[in-house]
């Protein structure tokens, strides 16, 4: 065997079941590489040494001397976790300096499921702060780098995740999407990424961005990888008044289906890298070719999801963020006198792009613009959402680009926040709408980057996106590629 | 939708964030860019269309009232920034008369 970090997460928990090798083995060698390359890529926060290692020493126990057939699939695997999802004892600072020192009390119900699973937890992943970004490049805590090139971004929010995947680092991260944020550094770094369907899998215990549109969603190596991950985590959470009641399918890979996809003529504008038309096309070629039948379809609202989203992410962020106080956690600033702590802990400790969301929503919402802006934007997503439940009349899975470029130069969108929101135009429809997405490497541009496509499915569809996107994968070797470090 | 460096003062004071003069200025002409991207939102006709709230179709869902054990107070006070008696320490809000 080569590098233990070079298995994907199902041929390490097979070789685990074996006996071929041990969680603990398998947790130090991910340590390993983190503390060799992650002075390079910043795709960690925190790095939960100690805890992962007493994981990994207790999965060896269960997988010793047992039957190992009925053991979760996670048992005894490395994963990471987005600094957004709350782990109990562990630092959670959502990429920002108000949380900073921040230890949550409890765990998110996403982590919990998959700690009680026996995966292994190696530590907190970089992200925008409060996930309010495409690049990292809002994080307090520095920006995460593409392992496929330094100089340029992951992607985001869940860049420090999905950064940590393609350098085999972990063999899984959560991540979470209000607007893309686990697809777009999915695409961007080469590795596959899931949205899940709103209220899918439990919120709790994911400190809140815009709670409309907030989902918990994973990263791994391929498709198939990213199977257990869902299974375990999605299900009725009581602790979630937005979690549904309805049972989590058993996922089945096996069989090219025959699938009427559809590909959304809004997707492919002005402004596409031709490089990304070109190997989106070319997969949705290579589905026809095994059986499914493609067609042509209108999303007519489309171009209208970016202000709809710019509105009511900002106005639900406004409304979330009003809890950081410098009363109960973090860090409080100020001359020790009422009002003026507010001003000073929220003006100081919040970053750029956090001040302008909360600005941005404060305005959308209050008295004499509500209607206008607020009230308009949410009767548009009504449009958007409609244009999805129509499509899906005639078509299983919709088929586009994830992002209309690969990965971006570090700086590349400076101090022009418009020009950075417009990154996220093809992954925002489905968070309005609230159904999965999943984005997989579908090639490579000339500069070696790497480039990713999308399936969205109806809510709760996630069964035919695994489906479908891991036939691919059988055929087609993008994902077996990775950066070399 | 140009906003005026006041309008950026009041929408500041309401989100009770300090801004620097530097900072009250650019996020005028950076807040009136999104406004103008998003006046494209006034050209749609919606008077016949409902607001999504979420796109859930289920109402609150309802749960018995039982007493359930909470959190130990230590624990819930363990991230505060000043603390005292087993209580969040603030600065005082109200005045006492004399």
């Amino acid at each position: 065997m080569a590098e233990l970090t070079d298995l994907t997460l199902l041929e390490a928990a097979s070789a685990l079941r074996a006996g071929d090798i041990s969680s603990t083995e398998l947790t130090r060698s991910c340590l390993d590489r983190i503390r060799s390359l992650d002075g390079q890529v910043h795709a960690f926060l925190t790095v939960t040494e100690e805890l992962a290692l007493d994981q990994a020493k207790a999965a060896d126990q269960q997988f010793a001397g047992r039957s190992n057939d009925s053991l979760p699939m996670v048992l005894g695997i490395p994963i990471a976790i987005k600094d957004v999802l709350c782990v109990e004892g562990v630092p959670t600072t959502c990429g920002s300096k108000i949380l900073e020192g921040f230890r949550p009390p409890y765990s998110a119900t996403s982590v919990s499921r998959l700690v009680d699973a026996g995966a292994v937890i190696l530590g907190k992943v970089n992200t925008d702060e409060f996930a309010m970004g495409s690049s990292t490049e809002n994080s307090a805590y520095g920006v995460s780098h593409n392992p496929w090139d330094l100089d340029r971004v992951p992607g985001g929010s869940s860049g420090g995740a999905a950064a940590a995947v393609a350098a085999r680092m972990c063999f899984a991260a959560l991540g979470t999407d209000t607007g893309g944020s686990v697809r777009q550094p999915a695409s961007f770094c080469g590795v596959s990424g899931l949205k899940t369907s709103y209220g899918r899998v439990s919120r709790y215990g994911l400190i809140a961005y815009g709670s409309s549109l907030d989902t918990v969603g994973g990263l791994a190596r391929n498709v198939a990888d990213l199977v257990p991950i869902f299974s375990v985590m999605a299900g009725h959470d009581p602790l979630d008044s937005t979690s549904v009641p309805d049972p989590v399918p058993e996922i089945h890979l096996n069989g090219a289906p025959k699938l009427r996809i559809g590909v959304p003529k809004e997707y492919f504008i002005e402004g596409l890298q031709p490089e990304v038309a070109t190997a989106v096309r070319a997969a949705i070629e290579t589905f026809r070719e095994m059986g499914a039948s493609v067609q042509e379809i209108s999303l007519p609202h489309t171009d209208l999801a970016l202000p709809v989203y710019y509105l009511i992410a900002p106005a639900e962020a406004s409304a979330n963020l009003a809890r950081y106080d410098g009363v109960r956690y973090g860090p409080r600033r100020g001359p020790g006198e009422y009002p003026e702590d507010y001003f000073v802990t929220r003006g100081e400790l919040f970053g750029p792009e956090v001040k302008r969301r909360i600005m941005l929503g404060t305005y959308a919402l209050s008295a004499g613009y509500y209607d206008a802006y607020y009230g308009q934007a949410q009767k548009v997503r009504t449009l958007i959402k409609g244009d999805f439940e129509a499509a899906f009349e005639d078509v299983d899975l919709i088929a586009c680009p994830v992002t209309p470029t690969t990965a971006f130069e570090i700086g590349a969108h400076g101090d022009d926040p418009l020009s950075m929101y417009l990154e996220d135009v093809f992954t925002l429809p489905a968070n309005l709408a609230g159904i999965p997405g999943l984005s997989f490497p579908v090639g490579f541009d000339s500069d070696g980057l790497p480039i990713g496509m999308q399936f969205m499915a109806p809510h709760l569809g996630e069964a035919q996106l695994f489906a479908a996107a891991h036939a691919y994968q059988a055929v087609a070797s993008w994902h077996t590629s990775w950066p070399e470090l | 939708m140009a906003l005026t460096l006041e309008e950026v003062r009041a929408i500041a004071h309401l989100a009770r964030l300090q801004l620097t003069a530097e900072e009250e200025k650019r996020f005028a002409s950076q807040l009136s860019d999104v406004l103008e991207y998003a006046a494209r939102l006034e050209e749609v006709d919606t008077s016949e269309i409902a607001p999504t709230a979420s796109v859930l179709p289920m109402n609150a869902p309802l749960r018995p009232d039982e007493v359930r054990p909470c959190p130990p107070r230590d624990l819930m006070l363990a991230n505060a920034p000043d603390r005292e008696y087993g209580l969040f320490r603030v600065p005082r809000v109200l005045e006492l008369e004399p």
